[in-house]
């Protein structure tokens, strides 16, 4: 029964019981109406319910499969294992520039060191290329303050990862858990492309002297 | 008026691959006297216990940056008619405008060679 038909139907039995018994009316008589008036009503109301849950529940699978994609990307190894990395590398490429452009400036000062001693020319030409020298090195005081900015992004993308982390930790776990080595049934032995990372940081990879104690090891 | 090359300049600078470098130039350029600080606040100290003729600063500084120490240059008495030129990477037209309100003499944007060092320094204190 639909709301026009219903209300229709409704008026007209009121009608009805008004013509033949005024205003008595049986219990009976008004257990009908209401039964009638409660039908109609029910009616109405399931389809708008349909609607509702049907959205509700479209927009619940959309945010479970939204999560399980996050979950996937495993935010929180990008935390613990790769900003970290990037961010050491940076630093590592700081010091590494600082301490070649000192070696530089060490030689160029030796050479500046023995101008006095050198005739005219000589003297003119060395000092034209110890200057160019000491202002080429500056490219250290400009990379470092970039990379400085890039350090300083990666740690505000950090800071986010880490509100990623917080708000889908049961999902991580969760993915964590279905992708366990042994769970996929994944080859987890090293490949050649696991082996590809260097070059090491400090006192992370072996030294050379290691490296041929390691070597002769074999023999 | 012929410039002191004797005179005390003061360079300012975090970095001590940049304190290096303007030293080196700074000699190369006749200049022998030459103080450092790598930072705004150890800059003010040096500048009121000693006989500073020009300083040359960076801006990117912490704590004190080069603008703050350049506005307690500008603000102290004693200070306010030293020569000061801003030795910095920051290239806009904002930073420009900012130091020049804040009384900078010259400005030099990193990475710079040893002529605009010696132009400056001349636009400055007359040439040499």
């Amino acid at each position: 029964m639909t709301g026009g038909n219903a209300s229709a139907a409704l008026e007209a039995q009121l009608e009805d019981l008004r013509a033949t018994h005024g205003d008595a009316v049986s219990i009976r008589e008004i257990g009908g109406v209401v039964e009638n008036l409660l039908a109609a009503t029910k009616g109405d109301l399931m389809a708008a319910d349909i609607t509702l849950y049907s959205e509700m529940e479209s927009l619940a699978r959309y945010i479970h499969a939204a999560k399980a994609e996050i979950a996937a990307l495993c935010p929180d190894e990008v935390k613990a294992e790769y900003l970290p990395t990037a961010a050491d590398e940076l630093d590592a490429i700081i010091a590494a520039t600082a301490d070649a452009t000192h070696t530089i400036m060490d030689a160029a000062e030796k050479l500046d060191g023995v101008i006095e001693t050198l005739d005219g020319n000589a003297q003119e030409t060395v000092m034209t290329a110890t200057t160019q020298i000491y202002e080429a090195c500056g490219f250290q005081d400009v990379t470092g303050q970039r990379i400085g900015k890039v350090i300083k992004a990666l740690k505000d993308i950090e800071i986010k990862v880490d509100a990623l982390v917080a708000a889908f930790g049961e999902e991580i776990a969760e993915f964590k858990a279905k992708e366990q080595p042994g769970n996929t049934g994944e080859d987890r032995s090293q490949s050649d492309e696991d082996l590809l990372e260097g070059p090491q940081l400090e006192g992370k990879g072996r030294t050379q002297a290691e490296i041929d104690a390691l070597l002769d090891d074999f023999d | 008026m012929a410039v002191d090359k004797n005179m005390n300049i003061l360079i300012v600078d975090d970095y001590k691959t940049m304190l290096r470098i303007l030293r080196n130039l700074l000699r190369q350029l006749g200049f022998s006297n030459i103080e450092d600080a790598t930072d705004g606040g150890m800059a003010l100290q040096k500048l009121r216990g000693a006989e500073i003729g020009l300083v040359i600063s960076d801006w990117n500084m912490e704590p004190m940056t080069g603008i703050e120490l350049l506005r307690e240059v500008r603000g102290d008495d004693k200070l306010k008619h030293l020569p000061f030129i801003m030795i910095t990477a920051e290239s806009k037209t904002e930073n420009v405008v900012a130091a020049k309100e804040a009384g900078v003499s010259n400005y030099i944007v990193k990475p710079f060679n040893a002529e605009t060092l010696k132009a400056k320094i001349a636009s400055v204190l007359g040439d040499f």
